[in-house]
């Protein structure tokens, strides 16, 4: 049996859409992470001990096990404790809070490393520690990551194939449904690393932007 | 204690990291308008005893009192943040390098503070940026990046940042000490200007000639303690004491 991708154009509205679900969840999963990332990282810092503490026990059991063992956990778990997410909810907040713990240790790293005569010219015109972490510390700390929280994006977008396991409709997921009424898994799978691959040129395409627009503000 | 004579008081100032006395027992006034250099060797404390001054390195002894009002009194720690965060808003502080906010243009370094601090209106903003920024002679570049400026030009913006506060005292931590050599000269004319409008600054220099044409007074320090203290003429040229002259003699050395 050969390859014959004559049978793509008629699936082509499907996997389309599981691209667009792809995006979706990937765009709102980076946004969770990267407002995540920022809001961790000044916990991890600069809470008291009594935030702190459990906060290093969930950031460790986000790091230390798998993704998919967390969505399992996210939509399946959580209803027996009475919360019903919709599979797409679930899928964004498991993607999202993994990588809000990376982008959060990125993101420590950096506000560690802003030079200390920031904060203190801040604090001399009168700003309160957090008015200066707020307006000075966190945002140049944010600019110095954009490289690396790209890639966690990228990685993010790649990992996004894992919610197809919840039943998100995502591009994954299609190519699969595809397959199952085709048989045809190398041309839907061949397809769908295509979609995947353009979305990523997407993605650093705009992250290319955003290096060039904050390259002054260095 | 007695209440403050003077505009600026500072009090049997001490200040230890652990067993090491950085501070010994400093005690100085300066008057509203008055400019007081501090010259000393490197290490001699003078950074500590100006960065005690809005508390940026607590004392770990003496008091300091800003018009009628002590800067670093005892409060609870939520009170004391509160007191500490308005008592900055009156002390200006320039530091050796610049430390101007790179992420934000130079309208917003100098805008940012007040917006956020006095809740003025974006105009009132911008009309605070182009006066303080015409002061300095940095109108041009308003809307430049720091990373886009001259070590000078970081300098006059960082100062008029820190006016933008209108603060009723001004503090400089060797303002040129890491300017190339041509371009102190356009730091040191805005702090002439400064000094004929009666701002009341201290002053730490390495350079003598700035510091006995602007000031009233200039205090010599060493290892913690002022050495000597009076008129420039006097401290520059006729010290009282042997430690202050060897320092002169090897500074003039120095810079030749
Ligand atoms: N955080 C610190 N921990 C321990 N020692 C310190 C600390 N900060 C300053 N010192 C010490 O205090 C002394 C005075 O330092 P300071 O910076 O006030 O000197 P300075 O007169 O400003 O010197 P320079 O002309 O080099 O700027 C120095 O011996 C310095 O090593
Ligand atoms: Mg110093």
């Amino acid at each position: 049996m050969g390859l014959d991708f004559s049978v793509v154009p008629g699936w082509l509205d499907t996997i389309l859409l599981g691209g667009l679900w792809t995006i979706a969840i990937t765009l709102s999963a980076a946004v969770l992470s990267f407002v995540g990332g920022i809001l961790f990282a000044v916990i991890a810092l600069y809470a008291p001990w009594i935030v702190r503490q459990p906060f290093r026990l969930f950031a460790w059991l986000f790091m230390g096990t798998p993704l998919l063992l967390q969505l399992f956990l996210i939509y399946f778990g959580l209803i027996q404790i009475g919360i019903n997410l919709p599979a797409f909810v679930a899928g964004v907040i498991g993607l999202g809070l993994h990588f809000a713990v990376y982008n959060s240790e990125l993101i420590q790293t950096a506000i560690v490393a802003v030079d200390k005569g920031q904060m203190e010219a801040a604090r001399t015109l009168g700003l309160s520690r957090s008015q200066a972490l707020r307006k000075v510390v966190v945002p140049q700390a944010v600019r110095d990551v954009i490289p690396p929280i790209g890639n966690n994006m990228i990685a993010l977008l790649k990992d996004s194939a894992l919610v197809s396991v919840i039943g998100v409709g995502e591009l994954t997921l299609s190519a699969q449904l595809a397959i199952g009424r085709t048989y045809r898994p190398f041309e839907f799978y061949l397809v769908a690393a295509v979609c995947y691959y353009i979305i990523n040129l997407g993605m650093e395409a705009v992250l290319r932007r955003i290096e060039r627009r904050t390259a002054l503000s260095r | 204690m007695t209440d403050p004579q003077h505009f600026v008081e500072i009090r049997h100032a001490q200040k230890s990291y652990g067993k090491f006395e950085v501070l010994k027992d400093i005690s100085l006034t300066v008057e509203r308008g008055q400019i007081v250099a501090i010259i000393g060797p490197s290490g001699s404390g003078k950074s500590t005893l100006l960065r005690a001054i809005n508390d940026l390195d607590p004392l770990t002894g003496g008091e300091i009192w800003l018009d009628g009002v002590q800067v670093n009194k005892k409060l609870p720690h939520r009170q004391y943040e509160k007191h500490i965060n308005a008592m900055r808003q009156h002390v200006g502080m320039v530091f050796q390098h610049f430390n101007l906010f790179p992420h934000l243009t130079v309208r917003e370094n100098v805008t940012m503070a007040p917006k956020l601090l006095k809740g003025i209106s974006e105009d009132e903003a911008n009309k605070l940026a182009e006066e303080q920024l015409n002061h300095v002679g940095m109108i041009e570049r308003i809307d430049y990046y720091p990373s886009q400026l001259s070590g000078g030009q970081k300098q006059r913006v960082a100062i008029a940042r820190a006016l933008a506060m209108r603060p009723k005292l001004m503090l400089f931590d060797e303002a040129t000490s890491a300017l190339d050599p041509e371009l102190v000269e356009e730091v040191n004319q805005v702090m002439k200007t400064l000094a004929e409008e009666h701002m009341t600054m201290i002053i730490v220099t390495h350079e003598m000639d700035f510091a006995a044409s602007v000031c009233d007074r200039v205090l010599f320090m060493d290892q913690g303690v002022v050495v000597e203290e009076g008129p420039p003429e006097k401290v520059f040229r006729n010290p009282d004491q042997e430690r202050t002259r060897e320092f002169l003699r090897k500074h003039l050395e120095g810079a030749k």
